[in-house]
């Protein structure tokens, strides 16, 4: 039988993994389309396994070691990472992705250039320059997944003692990353002049490494969703290249369309947050030179809320990363569900970047039951903000700070949920310090607003209790 | 490699970038994770190469470099697409779990 045949099989596993795609974009076709990846990545995995001549080898328990190795470790982080942690799962598992095709290029130099089996001519090039462009953007990938996730975290913990993830990016270092950028695809030319040398190859993955950690030095926790995004289709761009280097198109279809989605993804983010990708990326932003709080404000308890809240017509509440940090957000349905047991219309405001993902807050609230239509957009929501009672802000800051309406400091510009139109204005946070941006919210100062000092778990069961004593 | 394979596999690439951007312009924002981190689970599909050259080089009982390099890129595509799947499915069954609520 001819080999090709098999190619029949990866045409099935294209097929799936691009009706998965499409899938995944509707909500009530999004589990199917999943399962749908899930298959075609089966059916790839299946297929090339069938097709492997293993002659006396005992590579045969080796691949499957491998896969039960892998796929034992994939599943429990799965399992068990909190709703919290997702983004840094995603960080992760992109950073994984990418080091995996940087790896599989990686092994194709090291076994040509050890058995000298050097290609000649035009697939020298071709495999040469896939090879060098899959390690680029692959150890990019990781290095710069890594550090996105302990930037996501905030730190590391190391023999017990914490260490800040930093941020750190002057004007000139833009220079450097260029230079590194023109370093590597030198090197790429000077590795396809000297196919033997394999020290060209070293050059490139350390320097990619580096340039990988550069890029994401500089850019601000508050625009980690962008950069996570970014790296999610870098990571799809590395395996179509592995997908050069093997001369597979499935390879080359999975990974180019991942490539183009992320990008998508990460245009949609950008465009929430009223921001140039490019200024995201080379501007550095919601740095370290936070403002200094000086003024005070006195804190409200939750007796005093849960009176405000009596009898009030509309409340919209506004969620944000605090919701996620305390996993209130069962409580905050429990509020909500009074509310409306005495006749109150209950809203919740999504900014678009709320969290530390897009689409962060949705799923949180979905855990906890809140209905899909009472989740509503940033736009809509605020044409009603006038007619808002009381507004809730559980754990937010940014994404309701006037500042960004002025044009002037980091939060220039951004689109905001007008928390500040409500009548009354309540937030559930721990303390008046600034948030990712680094910028002093006006709106906790206001008479209207009501602060309620504290882990959002904590005060909105402190309010639910409150409300049901009344 | 010859010309014609080259052109046809950069034709591919370059189709398939354009489906990808055409598949998911209009995306609920609900969708973003689970998109997201699905669409990250089937980039793993690297793991076909990892697979190929996990096989290549254990050949006369003397893995070098380049076999442990595949080997290790096997795990970790493997981590990545278990692992992606898998937690994509989570988010999407609490949303669905939320529908079915209603």
């Amino acid at each position: 039988m001819d080999e090709a045949v098999w190619d029949i099989g990866y045409l099935v596993a294209s097929i799936l993994f691009i009706m998965g795609l499409k899938k995944l974009g509707h909500p009530r076709t999004a589990p199917t389309g999943n399962l749908y990846g899930a298959l075609g990545m089966l059916v790839a995995v299946v297929v090339t396994i069938a097709q492997m001549d293993f002659g006396l080898s005992n590579n045969f328990i080796l691949i499957i070691a491998g896969l039960a190795i892998g796929g034992i470790i994939g599943y429990l982080m799965a399992v068990r990472v909190q709703m919290t942690g997702m983004p840094e799962m995603v960080a992760l598992f992109n950073g994984f992705g990418g080091a995996a095709s940087a790896l599989v290029a990686a092994s194709e130099v090291f076994r040509r250039i050890n058995e000298n089996d050097l290609p000649e001519g035009l697939e020298l090039h071709v495999a040469w320059t896939a090879i060098g462009l899959s390690a680029l953007v692959g150890w990019v990938t990781l290095t710069g997944s890594l550090l996105a996730m302990m930037k996501l975290k905030g730190g590391v913990e190391i023999f017990g003692t914490w260490y800040r993830t930093p941020t750190w990016g002057p004007e000139w270092l833009n220079y450097v990353k260029g230079l590194v950028l023109i370093s590597i695809v030198g090197l790429l030319y000077m590795t396809i002049e000297e196919p033997g040398n394999q020290d060209y190859v070293i050059a490139i993955i350390a320097l990619s490494s580096i340039l990988g950690i550069l890029f994401v030095l500089p850019i601000g926790g508050a625009d980690m969703p962008v950069v996570v995004s970014l790296l999610n289709s870098l990571s799809g761009i590395a395996a179509a290249f592995t997908g050069f280097i093997i001369g597979n198109n499935v390879l080359i279809i999975a990974g180019s369309m991942v490539g183009a989605a992320g990008l998508i993804l990460t245009n949609i983010m950008c465009k929430a947050m009223n921001r140039q990708l490019i200024d995201v990326l080379f501007k550095s932003f919601g740095g370290s030179d936070k403002e200094q709080v000086t003024r005070t404000k006195v804190g409200s308890d939750p007796e005093e809320v849960a009176m405000i809240c009596d009898g009030i017509s509309k409340c919209v509440i506004i969620p944000g990363y605090g919701m996620a940090v305390s996993q209130c957000q069962h409580q905050v349905r429990e509020f909500a569900d009074i509310l409306e047991a005495n006749g109150c219309e209950v809203k919740y405001g999504i900014h678009p970047v709320a969290g530390r993902m897009p689409g962060h807050m949705n799923v949180l609230l979905a855990e906890a039951s809140v209905p899909y239509e009472k989740l509503i957009e940033m736009d809509d929501i605020n044409s009603e903000m006038g007619e808002c009672d009381v507004a809730i802000v559980v754990g937010a800051n940014d994404t309701v700070n006037p500042a960004a309406r002025s044009g002037e400091g980091p939060l220039a510009g951004m689109p905001i949920i007008d928390a500040d139109k409500a009548r009354v204005v309540v937030m559930v946070k721990r303390s008046l310090s600034v948030g990712y941006a680094g910028v002093d919210n006006d709106l906790f100062y206001e008479d209207k607003t009501m602060m309620l000092f504290g882990d959002g778990k904590k005060m909105m069961t402190e309010l639910v209790s409150s409300m049901k004593e009344l | 490699m010859e010309l014609i394979t080259l052109i046809g596999a950069i034709t591919v690439f370059i189709l398939a970038i354009f489906l990808g951007f055409e598949l998911i312009t209009k995306v609920p924002a609900t969708l973003h994770t689970p998109l997201m981190s699905g669409a990250n689970a089937i980039s793993g599909i690297t793991i076909v190469g990892a697979l190929i050259f996990s096989n290549t080089d254990y050949n006369g009982g003397n893995p070098g470099i380049a076999a442990w390099l595949a080997f290790l890129a096997l795990i970790l595509a493997t981590i990545n697409v278990v692992g992606g799947f898998a937690v994509t499915n989570r988010m999407l069954n609490m949303i669905a779990g939320k529908r079915r609520g209603n």
